[in-house]
């Protein structure tokens, strides 16, 4: 670790006046700053603890508006919340099987979804190839160990895998983000919050400089009674996603009015399979119109060696999800 | 009190102090003014170092000194493999040259006021290299390979009549390949040191299961007299083999502490503990096995290559074990090292029969489908008197009674043997089980006793408690020798000051130890008894005939006198005793070598004249997900027959342990290896995975009774590693069993099944 002048801020004004728009990082529950500090990864000059904040940045309210959760409040708390379990159980679902029970006593939703990669070449400092960490520099994954890498959405520059699970189900749901930054507030969807690699892996969202993740919205939308987070891996706690997916299905009867689908585990960035959710739209969902979508939604797949498993594994998890849906009562 | 402690189960006498937080490991040794240490390790695999850029890292302040081999060269003394009569567990001296030989070779140790500063100042210490392509491993083209009967004196690969023409000529066989992975011990308490002089004397304060063998080791490393050296280690908070040899760190920091005048306390990082220290190699085996139709086995070939570093020719060699396993007119056997460019492997847990007797415990289980014959029965007829190589009798054998006890304990008769035909749900269930064994191993002890005249007795001997239990059962064998209520005793153990005794491992401590405090505690029962029957209510008994029993030395017809009576009828104060112990069979030099701080464990099971070993059966039910082949264990239970058992709460804790790991290895546990680089990948316990709570619902271990004189005075046979034995083939066997699939490679994952 390397010093660094820490600010706490008691205020959202003052925590933006504090970050300025140089080398600084906000602190929450620092589940990934602190970690990736200690590796010498991420090394900001400031840093400004916003923990302060969370009386008023920590609120969970459901109603006929939609759902609103405040960037600070805990990923256990929400997890619990008897709204969320109800009315959104993929949001509560994705939040319960990340993580562990500490972590997620500690982590905030905002530094969740901005959680880094667990690409090991980009958190190991020891491999000068890393164009997320240096640009430029290359990617030492290409040739190395891709076992958890990305599937979809990579690029010749970057493969590294998006982390989290959260992410997925505000996606599936058309979440919006609020934020709060030098140029005043602004709303965006959550799909316009994470970036592909493509060429510049080293950006991964759209946050200006300096601008604070302050909430999100989710629409309301009362068939997401009927939605899942499944996530597959390899124990049965505290492990990241081998694959996952996030399904929503309005049904009726057997046929779907509309499905949404986020996948985990197996893209770059939260990864909406609109494909996938268009070959559902009008059908029955029996084991041929799953099977038909998830290849749709791994039509455009890219392996490297030790992940080629993923897209048959990414397919055989959003068939089970959808059935597992199906299954809910609404 | 009960008039026997061996066999209670008293909870551990140091329990308190490590769940109160008074227990004091050695990384928690609190020393006055300590420079803090930090590790540089390299960033290839194979190369030399080409420049070290030093002026960015000085800078930093609170940096007191760099040591690299720029100002280390010939500083530390060669201390010699320890498979080849030496301490350390590498060959290679640290700081030495510029010559790299494995990622994560230690290339700087940074020192510093803070241990931040020191770590800072390792990110800005910049090291230059020319690479050259490494050998990683199987399949790397520049890896060499050699027979460890080349590699190592001593070493011969067990042979019996003629496998190939038996194997040729039966009706029934099995040939196939399997692979176990790189694994890594983890113990959550890092590979610390602490090093501090007290006038010319060294003090080291590590974690370690061998505090006798550091202690003559960094002596011959720094040019000292052992006795110029204490190494305490007082608790470990987990060690499983890796704190057993002596690494590069230990005489880096003594070396540095003498530099800078001043204590040193090095906290190495959770990835640098991946190559600073050793682990378990991958291996690659060949079984072909052999029977009639009525399943009596007529030949068994295993072949096994052992991945191991370019300079050290480390094997684990399970071939002794397999090789003796069943009754088997026709046995041949290999073990071939495989030299990478890669850190030195070593002990973890079991070394050589968790790698060797999966890919024996699958094979018997793929026999048995091949000759449609339960598993069970097929080891019944196969169970043998004496193994099969030297003719050598077993101490005692119970195999196939754990085998009884565990298949009714698990409901075996229910398991309808046709693969995918049990299921629930989408889940795929499976029913498989495998045999155990972990030879029984000894070595020569010392212990002193000391029986106070206020009835309190104190045990000293530098044997460890690496989280086993073993202050508490050294304490039942020294109160029931001793005729003591438990919280009587005191045991000391954990430094190199007091009486040695071996390193803990082979799952030997129990047995050496319990025998020789046995010893010094009949020590001092002989001479109080001699001084009894000179006079007082035992005058004139046969002083052979007296026991100390509950405060008493007491003769058969109940006569007693108080204990504080006969010790002062024989001494004015304190008695102490001094025991050696030196196991029967054992030659004589191995009391030289443990004063000399040398590894020399006898017993076991080919050595003679008889073989010894604790035996198992475990039973596991997986469930498999029809669509996604995640494969969880619900529900695992183990039946042991391990001689007699000290405390039946320490050993139940012990085998559990040993089950749930069994689990991880099969399913979780995998050093990934970037094949291109020879570097470790994975080096951190998030991705290292291990198995959660949730990962082991339903543990159950039976010990069964088991006497068995034979193995030495008490009855004692080790088990701390008998438990993880069987797990992995079992697990395997099981996954067979819900899906009709064969998974020989290790650890079976989702993509070993989809």
């Amino acid at each position: 670790m390397r010093p660094f002048t820490y600010d706490r801020a008691d205020a959202v004004p003052a925590a933006l006046r504090a970050a300025g728009s140089g080398a600084s990082s906000y602190l929450a529950g620092g589940t990934t700053l602190l970690d990736l500090m200690k590796l010498d990864v991420m090394r900001p000059e400031r840093v400004v603890d916003i923990t302060p904040l969370a009386s008023r940045l920590g609120g969970i309210e459901a109603g006929p508006q939609g759902l609103r959760l405040g960037a600070l409040a805990h990923m256990s708390a929400v997890a619990d919340d008897a709204m969320v379990r109800r009315d959104y159980p993929v949001i509560a679902e994705s939040l319960a099987l990340a993580a562990s029970g500490q972590l997620r006593n500690m982590a905030t939703l905002g530094g969740n979804v901005l959680q880094r990669t667990r690409c090991n070449y980009f958190r190991d400092v020891s491999y000068a190839a890393c164009n997320k960490r240096r640009p430029g520099s290359g990617c030492s994954a290409l040739d190395g160990v891709t076992r958890l890498h990305a599937v979809l959405g990579t690029s010749e520059h970057c493969i590294a895998s998006y982390p989290g699970d959260f992410a997925q189900a505000l996606l599936a749901l058309d979440g919006t983000v609020e934020l709060e930054g030098p140029q005043g507030p602004r709303r965006i969807p959550f799909a316009e919050l994470h970036r592909l690699p493509g060429d510049t892996p080293h950006l991964e969202t759209t946050l200006a400089p300096g601008e604070l993740i302050t909430g999100f919205g989710v629409p309301p939308l009362p068939w997401a009674r009927r939605s899942v987070y499944l996530k597959v891996r390899d124990r049965e706690s505290y492990a990241f996603a081998v694959a996952s997916a996030a399904v929503a299905l309005d049904l009726d009867g057997g046929r779907v009015r509309e499905a949404r689908i986020a996948l985990g585990g197996v893209a770059t960035r939260p990864w909406r399979a609109r494909e996938a959710e268009a070959v559902l739209a009008g059908q029955v969902l029996d084991e041929a119109a799953a099977q038909r979508a998830a290849e749709a939604a791994f039509r455009d797949a890219r392996t490297h060696g030790d992940n080629d498993f993923k897209p048959e594994l990414g397919r055989r998890t959003l068939v089970r999800a959808l059935f597992q849906a199906q299954r809910l009562g609404a | 009190m009960p008039d026997t402690m061996i066999g209670q189960s008293p909870i551990r006498i140091d329990g308190r102090a490590k769940v109160t937080g008074a227990a004091r490991y050695p990384s928690d040794v609190v020393v006055p003014n300590p420079a803090w240490a930090f590790l540089v390790t390299s960033a290839i695999a194979l190369g030399r170092i080409t420049a070290i850029e030093e002026a960015e890292a000085r800078a930093v302040p609170g940096v007191l000194e760099i040591l690299t081999h720029r100002n280390m060269r010939g500083t530390v003394r060669d201390a010699g493999f320890f498979a080849a009569g030496g301490y350390a567990a590498e060959t290679i001296r640290p700081l030495e040259d510029d010559r790299i030989w494995h990622d994560g070779q230690i290339v700087a140790m940074v020192l510093a006021d803070s241990f931040e500063a020191a770590r800072e100042a390792a990110f800005r210490l910049r090291v230059d290299y020319a690479a050259v392509t490494p050998a990683a491993g199987f399949g790397s083209a520049s890896a060499t390979t050699e027979p460890a009967a080349k590699a190592r004196q001593g070493h011969e690969d067990p042979q019996v009549g003629d496998a190939d023409a038996a194997f040729a000529a039966a009706p029934v066989k099995i040939e196939a390949d399997y692979a176990t992975p790189t694994q890594h011990h983890n113990p959550i308490e890092l590979f610390t040191t602490t090093a501090l002089w007290e006038g010319g004397k060294l003090v080291i304060h590590e974690p370690s299961q061998y505090v006798t063998g550091i202690r003559h080791g960094v002596a011959t490393q720094l040019g000292l007299d052992p006795q110029q050296v204490r190494v305490e280690s007082h608790y470990v908070g987990g060690a499983f083999g890796s704190k057993g040899s002596l690494t590069q760190r230990t005489a880096l920091v003594a070396i540095a502490a003498r530099r800078l005048g001043r204590p040193v306390k090095l906290v190495p990082t959770r990835d640098q503990g991946f190559t600073i220290a050793t682990y378990r190699a991958e291996t690659r085996q060949h079984v072909k096995l052999a029977a009639d139709r009525d399943g009596k086995l007529q030949a068994l070939v295993h072949e096994g290559t052992e991945v191991t570093s370019r300079p050290d020719p480390y094997k684990v060699a399970g071939t002794q074990t397999t090789a003796r396993m069943y009754d088997c007119p026709n046995v041949r056997t290999k073990v071939t090292l495989l030299h990478a460019d890669r850190n030195t492997p070593g002990f973890m847990r079991s070394p050589p029969e968790v790698p060797y007797m999966f890919a024996l415990e699958s094979a018997v289980d793929e026999l048995a489908v091949a000759l449609k014959l339960d598993p069970i029965e097929l080891r019944r007829r196969n169970d043998s008197k004496k193994e099969p190589i030297k003719g050598l009798p077993w101490s005692s054998r119970g195999l196939m009674r754990c085998y009884e006890a565990g298949a009714e304990a698990f409901g075996w008769s229910r398991r309808n043997p046709e693969p995918r035909s049990m299921r629930e749900g989408d889940w795929l269930i499976g029913w498989g089980c495998a045999s155990t064994i972990y030879p029984t191993h000894i070595g020569a002890a010392t212990a002193r006793v000391t029986l106070t005249p206020d009835g309190q007795a104190r045990v000293q001997t530098a044997a460890h408690d690496i989280g086993t239990g073993a202050y508490t059962v050294i304490a039942q064998a020294a109160a029931e020798m001793l005729g003591l209520p438990l919280e009587k005793v005191q045991v000391a153990l954990g430094d190199s000051d007091l009486p040695p005794a071996p390193v803990a491992g082979g799952s030997n401590t129990t047995a050496s130890v319990c025998n020789v405090v046995a010893e010094a505690c009949g020590q001092i029962r002989a001479r109080l008894a001699r001084a009894a029957v000179e006079d007082g209510p035992l005058k004139g008994r046969d002083p052979a005939s007296l026991k100390l029993v509950s405060g008493e030395l007491r003769a058969a017809d109940g006569t007693a006198e108080a204990l504080p009576e006969a010790m002062s009828r024989a001494a004015n104060g304190a008695i102490e005793a001094y025991a050696e112990y030196l196991p029967q069979g054992m030659p004589k030099e191995s009391m030289r070598k443990l004063y000399s701080g040398k590894q020399a464990l006898g017993g076991g099971i080919a050595e003679g004249p008889l073989a010894m070993a604790a035996f198992g059966a475990e039973f596991v039910e997986v469930r498999v997900h029809a669509r996604t082949a995640e494969v969880r264990v619900p529900r695992v239970l183990g039946a042991f027959a391990a001689g007699r058992i000290v405390n039946p709460r320490t050993a139940r804790s012990q085998l559990m342990g040993g089950l749930i790991w069994g689990i991880g290895s099969a399913l979780h546990e995998e050093t990934e290896i970037d094949h291109g680089r020879a570097r470790y990948v994975n080096d951190n316990i998030l991705e290292y995975l291990i198995p959660v709570n949730a990962d082991a619902p339903k543990v159950e271990v039976m010990l069964l009774e088991e006497t068995d004189t034979g193995v030495n005075p008490l009855g004692i046979k080790g088990l701390g590693e008998l438990g993880n034995v069987g797990t992995n083939a079992a697990i395997a066997n099981a996954v067979f069993h819900a899906t009709g699939r064969r998974a020989r490679e290790l650890p079976i994952r989702i993509e070993s099944l989809l």
